[in-house]
């Protein structure tokens, strides 16, 4: 129903197994002309280490070989491939779930995708949307919401009206009072939590 | 129902219903329901009703049904378990009593075992309000072994789009004397017969 934007669109992501990582930029200092050593040649574009979503200035991204049990709170967007059980906080900006993400939490978001699995509830401030790969078993909550064909979806659906959802919204910001342009992963309050902090599967 | 001439896609037929005509007549003028429909969800759908400012629960019940009951071989078999059809029903359905306004179950019905298909009418009879209404489809052809079964958009409060999604055999052979002994607790049951053969069911709780 709603014309997508290209910049909507789901990220690239860099090939399984990259890392995120960006090259050094080095300049070799000037061979004195009587070295002639071989130059260094810089590799074809299709060798290159692909530039990282950081790089570009992206959304934060947690890969698919990543597992997470506890909070996040995201000053940025956010796309999640891997595993997350919680809740995810990013309530200015865009929360992606992406086709390999599985996540068990609710989602606070300005705007939130689901091309994976989701079994939480969804509270997105201006648009939720919901494509065709997607299993999604939670409620949702916004102002417009995006359902493909084919997705599977099970919960309620409240349509929040503008005023009501921007009052609440800059609330919640105002009570929220984490640093920006950062992204926060927080444990849940136990006494070991550093260790389900960010588990990391292989 | 009735087929009408003019489709508006090629995947779909666009039919008028009275079922679904008096279903949102019986709830027309009035705002903040809560509203169930289970036939998965669409955008159609979802966008008709809620722009109507309802609430709504969606739902695929033939996949939550395959996920919950397995494969087809032996469906109807593990639908009989007590346990198991509590757990659909407690999962799938676990809201406050008389909190619903109003059902749209479509065809789903046809495709439940006898038990799992009372337990999950009397559920429904529990958390819908009085006088809400419920509108199923079941097929005309009671012999059928198989039945094609389709994903339903509403188009306005009297047609609906149809959209083929495959066939599937139904659990029991429903002919009006099972469908009133399946509503027996209810209000009031009213049948309309279109002319492909296919059976709306209009019950008030």
């Amino acid at each position: 129903m709603w014309n997508k934007r290209k910049d909507e669109e789901y990220p690239p992501r860099p090939a399984a197994g990259s890392t995120s990582y960006t090259a050094p930029v080095s300049t070799p200092a000037p061979a004195p002309p009587a070295a002639r050593e071989p130059v260094p040649v810089a590799p074809p574009p299709s060798q290159r280490i692909p530039e990282t979503d950081y790089a570009r200035g992206g959304p934060a991204m947690i890969g698919k070989s990543v597992a997470i049990k506890g909070q996040i709170y995201s000053r940025e967007d956010i796309t999640i491939d891997g595993e997350v059980e919680g809740s995810v906080e990013a309530l200015e900006h865009k929360v992606t779930i992406g086709p390999n993400g599985r996540v068990k939490a609710t989602l606070k978001a300005r705007e939130v995708v689901v091309l994976g699995q989701v079994y939480g509830n969804i509270e997105a401030g201006e648009r939720a949307e919901v494509r065709r790969e997607a299993r999604l078993i939670g409620d949702i909550r916004t102002m417009r919401i995006m359902i493909e064909d084919g997705a599977f979806f099970k919960g309620g659906i409240d349509i929040v009206r503008a005023d009501a959802s921007g009052g609440r919204a800059r609330k919640e910001n105002k009570e929220s009072g984490y640093a920006p342009s950062q992204t926060v992963l927080q444990a849940p309050s136990e006494p070991d939590s550093s260790i389900d902090a960010a588990e990391v599967k292989r | 129902m009735s087929r009408s001439p003019a489709a508006p896609s090629g995947t779909g037929q666009q039919r008028t219903s009275n079922g679904l005509d008096q279903f949102f007549a019986s709830i027309r003028d009035r705002e903040n329901l809560s509203l169930i429909d289970l036939a998965g969800a669409s955008q159609a759908n979802i966008s008709f009703i809620t722009e109507m400012g309802h609430r709504l629960y969606a739902d695929d019940l033939l996949r939550s049904l395959d996920d919950a009951f397995g494969p087809a071989e032996g469906m109807l078999e593990r639908q009989a378990d007590p346990q198991r059809i509590d757990e659909f029903v407690n999962q799938g359905f676990d809201f406050p009593e008389c909190s619903v306004d109003g059902a749209l179950v479509w065809d789903t019905l046809q495709f439940l075992g006898p038990e799992l298909l009372q337990a999950l009418v009397d559920r429904l009879y529990h958390i819908m309000r009085p006088d809400a209404h419920l509108l199923a489809i079941f097929h005309g052809n009671e012999k059928a072994r198989t039945v094609p079964i389709y994903h339903y958009r509403i188009n306005n409060a009297r047609t609906v789009t149809i959209i083929p999604r495959g066939e599937r055999a139904p659990a029991q052979v429903f002919n009006n004397r099972l469908i009133e002994k399946v509503f027996q607790q209810w209000g009031a049951i009213k049948f309309y017969v279109t002319r492909d053969n296919l059976r709306e069911v209009m019950v008030r709780r």
